[in-house]
């Protein structure tokens, strides 16, 4: 992986900035969807997307491409939008979320868009996909295969049962290429997590399965591009990054409140969300 | 009278008898000597499902989750993201039917060419009890857009279905049966995705059509030949791959007979007859009696008292030839 400069990484501060305000614009469009989650993860889509992963917009289907499984399918927004950015899309596109004939559904669907490595939504199931590639390329290609393994999975899903199967059998084949990014915001549908179904400790959970834990700030770019690049220097394990974010990340009306997990803003709050991000840049 | 690709043998008492899913085990093989990206997976039940064939030879192909069905089946569409054939085998009760919702949307909806073996279909598992007994997963697989579902009727069609399966870019879903099976097939038999083939036809032409499916396949064919002897002419429609369904053979079949009797180790709601009736009621409806598990759970027994029990054995399908034709 590049170094990562100061200049670099002011820039991708603000190209974060801009990502969500994509965001605001394409929930307020919508009428729908899933704002908190989208926004509290608009650093680390951008960190991946113009920092870390090998890849190519302008061949989505390059062989080559290091594999991103986004499993936590409701927060789309910020996948769309961080794509559009990146020049998967045109960034008009973007309008068309959840609408009838787009190719922007309301839950990813790669009949719809052919470059996504999946479709996702019913949570729980991205994980063990993610495990899947890196196993049928370690089959191709070794143990030591260039290509990297990502899977972004929310907190809440993590209640599903087929996670925990996945990572047991991620740590069992010792999946050293597949680094799997938490986000940690600490809210799902009903709730706060630790009311509706307690994660914690999280940290030493996912180490009494063999895991590789990190925790660091989800909004830090440095944090977050550092975690990777340590990720992929373990060699014996899979990795797992606990980002801690803020729901509704940069939207203070948004922020750590589990209501917005679910909902849009309406024209007005979208308003005064814009306003407030574009006063950050 | 037989089809003159079958096994002469099918009327003798010391018919030769196999599990079906010995045929997918063997296929399995066969299937990965030809291509390299065929790979398994299983779920703690390599042996009993007969991947164990394929496990053996190639052991860096194949993955042991444990007792995961739905990781089974999600790390088997990551795989097919990744190019590889993946065939991932446990018992229908656990796969399809624990980890149904994973089918439909990672391989399913994303059209992955995950192939789900099914084995111990059907309620002759037996001793088990109905825990054990699919008697619902040809309903929960038809149901899929894009899902392709097989049910082979013995050992040898099961090993055609298991190649063909591998050569085609979509789901499929293949329905295994445990108890040992009379050969029906040989290997001369045609074998087609979406083709239904005539297993028993009397000279003349039918009074009754019986449309089977699986291992009850060779106990229509008793029933055929019964009625045969009597002078009453029933024709015998050997349906292996449910979806796509041969629409065509079954209205030529119901053309020809006006009376239609369906016949399959599952679920009436949902299975082959209700595929059989979709099909006649919209092309060209005639009256139909269904064979199959009439709304209930099975139970332990041995398998030949479950399918007495349950009105699937050769008596039952004798007396619904007899209704249907008096309903014409």
């Amino acid at each position: 992986m590049l170094q990562l400069t100061d200049e670099k990484k002011i820039w991708m501060e603000g190209k974060a900035n801009e990502i969500r305000q994509s965001v605001i614009e394409m929930l307020v469009e919508a009428g729908s969807g899933h704002s908190a989650g989208s926004l509290g993860m608009a650093d680390i889509f951008t960190a991946l997307y113009f920092f870390v992963l090998k890849h190519d917009p302008t061949n989505p289907m390059w062989e080559e491409r290091d594999r991103l499984v986004l499993s936590s399918g409701h927060i789309c927004p910020v996948y769309y939008a961080t794509l559009a950015h990146a020049g998967y899309l045109p960034l008009d596109e973007l309008k068309t979320l959840r609408k009838f004939g787009s190719r922007l559904q309301g839950h990813p669907h790669r009949e719809y868009l052919k470059f996504l490595e999946t479709s996702s939504g019913p949570l729980g199931s991205g994980l063990s996909q993610a495990v899947g590639m890196c196993l049928a390329d370690r089959m191709d290609n070794g143990k030591y295969s260039p290509k990297q393994f990502y899977c972004l999975l929310s907190d809440g899903e993590l209640d599903e049962g087929n996670i925990w199967e996945g990572v047991m059998l991620g740590a069992k084949e010792r999946l050293q290429n597949l680094t799997a990014i938490i986000d940690r915001n600490n809210i799902q549908i009903e709730g706060y997590t630790e009311d509706v179904m307690p994660l914690e400790p999280l940290k030493e959970k996912w180490e009494s399965f063999n895991w590789h834990v990190q925790v660091i700030d989800g909004h830090n770019i440095e944090q977050i591009v550092g975690a990777v690049g340590v990720a992929q220097a373990v060699f014996d394990r899979p990795s797992v990054i606990i980002a801690n974010t803020i729901p509704g990340k940069g939207v203070s009306f948004m922020e750590r409140k589990w209501q917005w997990h679910g909902k849009p803003p309406t024209k007005e709050e979208g308003e005064m969300a814009l306003s407030e991000l574009r006063s950050m840049k | 009278m037989l089809n003159s690709s079958l096994n002469k043998n099918l009327f003798n008492e010391n018919v030769e008898k196999v599990s079906i899913r010995f045929g997918f085990g063997e296929g399995l093989v066969l299937a990965a000597d030809k291509d390299k990206n065929v790979v398994g997976l299983c779920a703690d039940l390599n042996e009993s499902s007969q991947m164990s064939l394929f496990a053996k030879k190639y052991p860096l192909r194949f993955v042991q989750v444990g007792v995961a069905e739905q990781n089974m089946v999600t790390v088997a569409s990551g795989m097919a993201a990744m190019g590889k054939i993946p065939f991932a085998s446990s018992y229908a009760m656990f796969s399809p039917g624990r980890n149904w919702e994973q089918i439909r949307t990672t391989i399913a909806y994303n059209d992955r060419p995950v192939k789900i073996i099914g084995s111990h279909a059907g309620i002759s598992v037996g001793p088990d009890g109905g825990t054990h007994q699919a008697t619902e997963d040809i309903a929960l697989m038809r149901v899929l857009p894009n899902m392709i579902v097989l049910s082979p009727c013995d050992a040898i069609e099961a090993k055609k279905a298991t190649i063909e399966a591998a050569k085609i870019n979509k789901p499929v879903y293949i329905r295994l049966a445990r108890e040992k099976t009379p050969l029906i097939t040989t290997e001369d038999t045609p074998f087609e995705i979406g083709k239904a083939q005539i297993f028993f036809a009397p000279p003349m032409d039918a009074q009754v059509g019986i449309i089977a499916t699986g291992a009850l396949v060779h106990k229509a064919i008793i029933v055929a030949q019964n009625f045969a002897q009597k002078g009453i002419s029933v024709k015998v429609l050997n349906i292996a791959s449910i979806r796509p369904l041969d629409f065509e053979a079954i209205i030529n079949l119901a053309e020809e007979t006006n009376a239609i009797v369906s016949v399959e180790e599952h679920q009436v709601v949902g299975g082959l007859g209700s595929a059989v009736a979709e099909v006649l009621v919209q092309n060209y409806p005639v009256p139909m009696e269904l064979i199959g598990i009439h709304d209930k759970y099975g139970q332990s027994g041995t398998p030949d008292e479950l399918i007495e029990h349950y009105g699937m054995g050769v008596p039952s399908i004798e007396r619904a030839v007899e209704r249907v034709m008096q309903r014409k």
